[in-house]
């Protein structure tokens, strides 16, 4: 259950994140780039996502988890391909062995969907002092 | 009003550890210090590979491991027979090691030794084939095991392992006549997603095939 140890990593990004901006932000969707060539079962990350988040400032946070193929590029064939994980990873053509992968090895926090909290509270103090 | 906005992230998952492996990696190199990380299933025989290591080059080097194990210290006591620094890093239930734990390890390694005089570091991590693959300690390269009786399918089947080992032992091969194992396959399974591994087949117990462990590995360390 490596996912446990990710998702610990994945709320303190958001913490650092949500910390640093200016004003306080409601977070409502998180945003991940999984690729298929990782250790990471997306169904896992959003359970341990959910568990973990209960009771704290991103409980009902929605985590949007985007799967990446693994695609290989051939230098013989000059052509990508899609290795079948488990079953086969050279070139389906010429056989050469995988070499040069372009996608599935994505691991990423890619974004945050956010609003900004009291949008009126925020803007009322410069209003006021203006008065 | 209610206005969604985007925040760009861009960050790796794993990117706490990382900075932490290349930290542990920047330690090593200051004190000239090579750093392998050894993975297997459980059972594979990385415990016995590092015990013929520890008494084969142990005029040659001057080595010190660091033992990861879930719960207990039998692997570390089997280790310190060889009068090597022997650092144990209890995981807990965590089923790999993390840069963090490394980076506790080698905080105790320099309490114990100078860490100047120390050539070779040996991590042996936590038998798993999933998990460690994803989590660098900062080593300078990847030691995986695959032992005879685990099957032709296992590169397979966990591929990320196989794709990132920059080594290869096929171990407890003096079993091979009492298998239906095609070794040949193995090699072939792994060579489809990393052609340039260096691949050795051994056996600890009749010590067949070391001899080029220890070349490659003094290799590493002369570097």
């Amino acid at each position: 259950m490596h996912e446990t140890d990710m998702t610990k990593a994945l709320i303190l990004t958001i913490k650092d994140w949500a910390e640093s901006q200016p004003q306080p932000s409601q977070i409502e969707k998180v945003h991940l780039v999984v690729g298929k060539f990782t250790c990471v079962e997306p169904v896992s990350l959003q359970f341990a996502f959910e568990v973990q988040t209960r009771n704290t400032f991103l409980e009902g946070v929605e985590l949007v988890i985007k799967d990446i193929p693994l695609i290989a590029f051939c230098h013989g064939c000059q052509e990508e391909y899609r290795p079948e994980i488990g079953l086969q990873y050279s070139c389906p053509d010429c056989h050469s062995p995988m070499e040069d992968i372009r996608s599935g090895r994505e691991l990423k926090i890619d974004h945050i969907e956010y609003s900004i909290k009291n949008v009126g509270a925020v803007r009322e103090p410069p209003l006021l002092t203006n008065n | 009003m209610h206005q969604t906005f985007d925040a760009a992230i861009e960050l790796n998952l794993l990117h706490a550890n990382q900075d932490g492996a290349n930290h542990n990696r920047d330690r090593f190199d200051r004190w000239g210090i090579t750093c392998l990380n050894i993975m297997s299933s459980p059972g594979a025989g990385k415990t016995v590979l590092l015990e013929k290591t520890l008494a084969a080059l142990q005029d040659k080097l001057s080595m010190a491991v660091i033992e990861g194990d879930m719960t207990t210290e039998l692997d570390a006591d089997r280790l310190r027979q060889y009068n090597v620094p022997v650092i144990p890093i209890n995981t807990g239930r965590s089923c790999h090691l993390d840069s963090k734990m490394v980076a506790g390890g080698i905080h105790t390694l320099e309490h114990q030794c100078n860490p100047e005089t120390i050539d070779l570091v040996l991590v042996e991590n936590v038998g798993n084939l999933v998990c460690p693959a994803e989590f660098e300690v900062g080593e300078h390269a990847k030691v995986a095991l695959l032992s005879v009786t685990e099957g032709e399918d296992k590169p397979l089947k966990y591929p990320v392992m196989f794709q990132e080992a920059d080594c290869l032992l096929i171990t407890k091969i003096d079993l091979a006549p009492y298998l239906d194992i095609d070794i040949e396959r193995i090699i072939s399974n792994v060579r489809q997603m990393n052609p340039n591994v260096a691949i050795f087949t051994v056996s600890a117990k009749t010590e067949v095939g070391l001899d080029l462990w220890f070349n490659w590995l003094l290799n590493q360390v002369n570097k």
